[in-house]
């Protein structure tokens, strides 16, 4: 699928081609990020998981890329989040409860504790997405032969 | 090994949202704490400028409330009912967490929440017969159709707050400390109450009293400890006259002698709880109408002690400062009158050593015939761990503190001592705010006061008509004198408290001659009053300042009164140095301890921020106590005693400077006044090098002292203000010691259009994540004043007013 009148060989085609694959490569982030919001928003917290879990079950290729998916899918959503907050309210929390966690007032700090944190939670469950679809698929195959 | 790997990874996965999801002893649960969805950030709030209508079950008709720009809540209901409703929501609002806190710890439920550690304070709080007494006032409170009204309706306007929330709009503290609020009940209003006459009335040293005379003998503690100090100007000026027939004093009966050495170790007044008010009269003032002043002295906490609000309905337009947990204006002013409170100091917990019948505890004797003992079975629950239940016995005194073998709470009472306490009678202090609120005039003051119990308050008022009063009121028990100074025999009904002192009997004063009237804790009156409150008092000395500068001011004004507010004479050092400083020999001083004299006496005896005079005499002071009395009263853990006070040690150095109590027995030499002077004061500027490094700027009374307004959830600092720095001290008007001040300052200038001002160490909301959290420390810290804004109705214009909201 080359796009018209752009030369195949050209710079620019290449790094098109490139970006499309991380646009595709983005899907599934972009998925566990929209459908752990909206669970988030209803359900208890480590719904999260349970997205990130589903969506890796669903289309991941190994194992690397499964944890890649939950970890950004869940730690953008939470870090978005959490500055969305922090600047709509001038980070008058953010230091107090950084001094209150950490021992230290920092701006920074339980914001980026906190895409961790939950990047960490995502990136397992999907990791656990995948070894569990690697694990069962495995036996739909060895049933089939 | 695909299964391996999948089982291994899923199942650390579930164990790491399972370990983040629950708190590890004081450690948060990670996971819903830093979630943006319902944890902290949650709590994030920013300034709301927006108008709203909120839809509630519960209001009879809707309710305006305008918030100003400190978040003050103005509101206006079309009846009673509503108003409360509006101001219970409301305060949940701003305060749920630190109201349904408050009541936890008061009912003995801190276990619950934070586990076995809290356990010694909670046994406590049910020996001391907490909730027993919340039930009394709640009965109290719901017999009367008026206080009933407006509990219920403060009741379910909590309520309709509460059954609001989401988890993710939980106060920051359930979020940190895992749990979740219950239901607001009128018990809890009542225990509220409770709780500040906790603060405010539970002090006790009949113990070490009776431990006193016990080693020293009568004469000696009658000489040590009189009952009424050499220094004093007390509240109602010498020359009142008692307008009343006093009813028969109960004869005196011996106190009870103590044959065992006992070891109680009761928490005894704390002398930086105190107060300031004062009302100044028309003649007095520049306006020619009166002019009032409060404030009251508590341990400085966050979220802030008191809440702002102006109430109005049909019946009432009452403006000033409530209690997060208590309907009602508790210090404030209406249209006609402004009233304010400081703290009494009666004598109304005593001990009475109880003869059970055996060790089954089910008779004690008194009056000669055995009596059944109830018991009260009291279920205390732990956070993860089974429930413990603690009986409790009580007898007709009161309930059984400490009982035998059990270790207590900062405390080791003797085995079957019953507390008879003034907290466990059915009052009803809320009808006593309910009419307050709604006083018109003097009258009206004094109708109102007769229904408050405790804990009992110098209430100070002023209206419109001019006139000015001050009474020290509260339900007073009828003793012989000192009845209750030491321990008393439980079995003897001549111990029993014998009634009660008639409400129209209490101490009060209207319209002195000197032209005004005020209290700082010090002595209700003098010995002429013919019934006895208690021997000993809060010292004179702020009370005796206030009225030397209230008499030296001819045109007193709203700003002279926060002045005088903020006052930062050490009227002690200033009455004790000039006969303490030329007693020390000052060429035996030398090197820092020279240098250290010579900052003290050229000292002007203000206790400013940047003072080094004050570091050292406040040490002084104490350590001059312990150089004369320790060596002579301090007999450890195992007899607790307690030293005379600082004004009967002044008069002993003044008047008997070769007493034999100067002396340090535990020494071969004798020592003289002047000996003790210089070793105490060696050791004053020893302790402060120590602390502070050479003397300088280090030990700036400001630094040294590091004022704290500190979260109730001990150890909370990023939610506290910690070394605030501010002048003043304990015996100083501007009372700010380390921990406690003046948790509320108002002035109200009386008129026909009243105008009042005030502030408070901390903020409206009790949010840490609030811009209102401690808004309001700064101006209090320079010592000034928010003027109040005193709406007459939901229309009035004002560029304060900065959003509106409508309950309906």
């Amino acid at each position: 699928m080359r796009p018209i009148g752009v030369p195949m060989e050209s710079r620019f085609y290449r790094h098109l081609t490139a970006a499309f694959s991380r646009v595709t490569y983005m899907i599934e982030v972009l998925l566990i990020a929209i459908l752990s919001l909206v669970a988030q928003l209803v359900l208890p917290w480590w719904s999260l998981a349970i997205v990130s879990f589903l969506v890796c079950f669903w289309r991941s290729e190994k194992a690397g890329q499964a944890f890649f998916y939950g970890f950004y899918g869940i730690a953008v959503v939470w870090l978005i989040y959490a500055l969305l907050i922090h600047f709509r309210t001038d980070g008058i929390f953010t230091g107090r409860m950084s001094e209150l966690l950490f021992k230290m007032n920092s701006k920074v700090l339980p914001g980026l504790v906190t895409a961790i944190l939950g990047g960490l939670v995502g990136g397992l469950s999907g990791l656990s997405g995948f070894y569990i679809k690697q694990a069962t698929g495995k036996q739909i195959i060895n049933h089939r032969t | 090994m695909h299964y391996t790997k999948a089982i291994l990874v899923s199942v650390s996965t579930v164990a790491l949202i399972w370990a983040l999801n629950r708190p590890w002893g004081s450690i948060p649960a990670f996971g819903p704490l830093l979630s943006p969805f319902v944890g902290f950030w949650q709590n994030a709030e920013t300034i709301n400028t927006a108008d709203e209508d909120v839809i509630l079950k519960g209001t009879e008709a809707p309710v305006t409330v305008i918030f100003d720009d400190l978040a003050i809540p103005h509101v206006f209901a079309q009846n009673d009912h509503d108003a409360y409703f509006a101001q219970g929501y409301l305060t949940a609002r701003d305060r749920l967490w630190q109201m349904e806190f408050q009541t936890h710890v008061a009912a003995g439920r801190l276990a619950e929440l934070v586990g076995e550690r809290a356990l010694p304070l909670d046994k406590f709080n049910r020996e001391i017969g907490m909730v027993y007494g919340a039930e009394q006032a709640e009965k109290a409170m719901l017999s009367d159709p008026n206080s009933k009204l407006i509990a219920e309706a403060y009741t379910a306007g909590v309520n309709a707050w509460i059954s609001n929330l989401s988890p993710a709009n939980y106060p920051i503290e359930y979020k940190l400390l895992g749990y979740t609020p219950e239901p607001w009940t009128t018990l809890k209003c009542a225990l509220l109450l409770k709780a500040m006459t906790s603060t405010l009335a539970s002090g006790a040293d009949d113990l070490q009293m009776s431990n006193v005379r016990r080693v020293f003998g009568a004469a000696v503690t009658n000489d040590l400890f009189p009952d009424y100090p050499d220094h004093e100007d007390p509240i109602i000026p010498p020359g009142t006259k008692w307008e009343f027939k006093p009813l028969n004093i109960p004869d005196s009966a011996d106190s009870l002698p103590i044959n065992e050495p006992l070891a109680l170790n009761w928490p005894a007044r704390d002398p930086a709880i105190g107060s300031n008010n004062w009302a100044v009269g028309a003649q007095k003032s520049a306006t020619g109408y009166p002019i009032l002043a409060n404030d009251p002295h508590l341990t400085l906490s966050l979220p802030s002690i008191w809440y702002q609000i102006q109430l109005v309905s049909p019946t009432m337009n009452a403006c000033g400062t409530s209690l997060p947990g208590s309907p009602g204006v508790i210090i404030g002013f209406n249209k006609d009158i402004a009233w304010g409170v400081t703290n009494v100091g009666a004598d109304v917990l005593d001990f009475y050593k109880i003869r059970f019948r055996d060790a089954s505890k089910q008779e004690y004797l008194h009056g000669g015939k055995w009596k059944p003992v109830h018991r009260r079975l009291e279920v205390i629950k732990v956070k993860g761990k089974p429930d413990i239940i603690d009986t409790v016995y009580y007898t007709h005194h009161g309930p059984i503190v400490n009982q035998a073998g059990q270790r207590g709470f900062r405390a080791n009472i003797p085995s079957g001592y019953a507390a008879r306490w003034i907290a466990h009678e059915p009052t009803n202090e809320l009808r006593a705010y309910y009419l307050l609120n709604r006083a018109k005039n003097y009258d009206d003051y004094v109708a109102a006061l007769a229904y408050y119990g405790a804990p009992a308050q110098n209430f100070v008022f002023a209206d419109v008509n001019k006139d000015i009063a001050i009474s020290p009121n509260g339900k007073y028990p009828l003793k012989w004198r000192e009845q209750g100074k030491y321990l008393l025999d439980g079995t003897n009904p001549a111990h029993d408290w014998q009634g009660w002192i008639p409400p129209a009997q209490n101490p009060r004063v209207k319209n002195p001659p000197r032209g005004f009237v005020s209290s700082a804790n010090q002595f209700s009156t003098d010995p002429t009053y013919p019934y006895y409150i208690n021997w000993q008092f809060a010292p004179a000395e702020r009370g005796m300042r206030i009225n030397q500068r209230l008499t030296a001011m001819p045109r007193v004004t709203v700003d002279s009164m926060r002045q005088l507010q903020n006052d930062l004479y050490n009227l002690r050092a200033a009455t004790t140095l000039p006969a303490l400083l030329p007693a020390l020999k000052a060429s035996e001083l030398k090197g820092e301890y020279a240098k250290a004299l010579n900052t003290l006496t050229i000292w002007t005896y203000q206790n400013d921020t940047s003072s080094i005079g004050a570091t050292i005499f406040t040490e002084w002071n104490r350590q001059l106590m312990d150089a004369i009395w320790k060596d002579e009263f301090d007999r450890g853990d195992t007899l607790l005693t307690r030293l005379p006070s600082f004004d009967r040690t002044m008069q002993l150095i003044q008047r008997d400077s070769t007493s034999h109590w100067l002396d340090n027995v535990n020494t071969p030499a004798h020592e003289s006044l002047s000996d003790v002077l210089i070793q105490s004061f060696r050791t004053s500027c020893d302790t402060l090098a120590k602390k502070h490094g050479p003397i300088g700027p280090a030990w700036a009374w400001g630094k040294h002292k590091a004022t704290s307004i500190r979260h109730l959830v001990p150890g909370l600092d990023a939610f506290s203000a910690l070394n605030v720095q501010m002048g003043g001290g304990a015996g100083i008007v501007n009372a700010t010691t380390e921990r406690t001040g003046p948790s509320w300052r108002m002035v109200v200038e009386l008129g026909p259009q009243p105008k009042a001002y005030g502030v408070y160490p901390g903020g409206q909301s009790g949010n840490p994540g609030s811009p209102y959290y401690q808004d309001m420390i700064e101006t209090w810290r320079m010592g000034k004043l928010n003027e109040l804004l005193f709406l007459q109705s939901a229309q009035d214009k004002n560029p304060r007013i900065k959003r509106r909201m409508i309950l309906k």
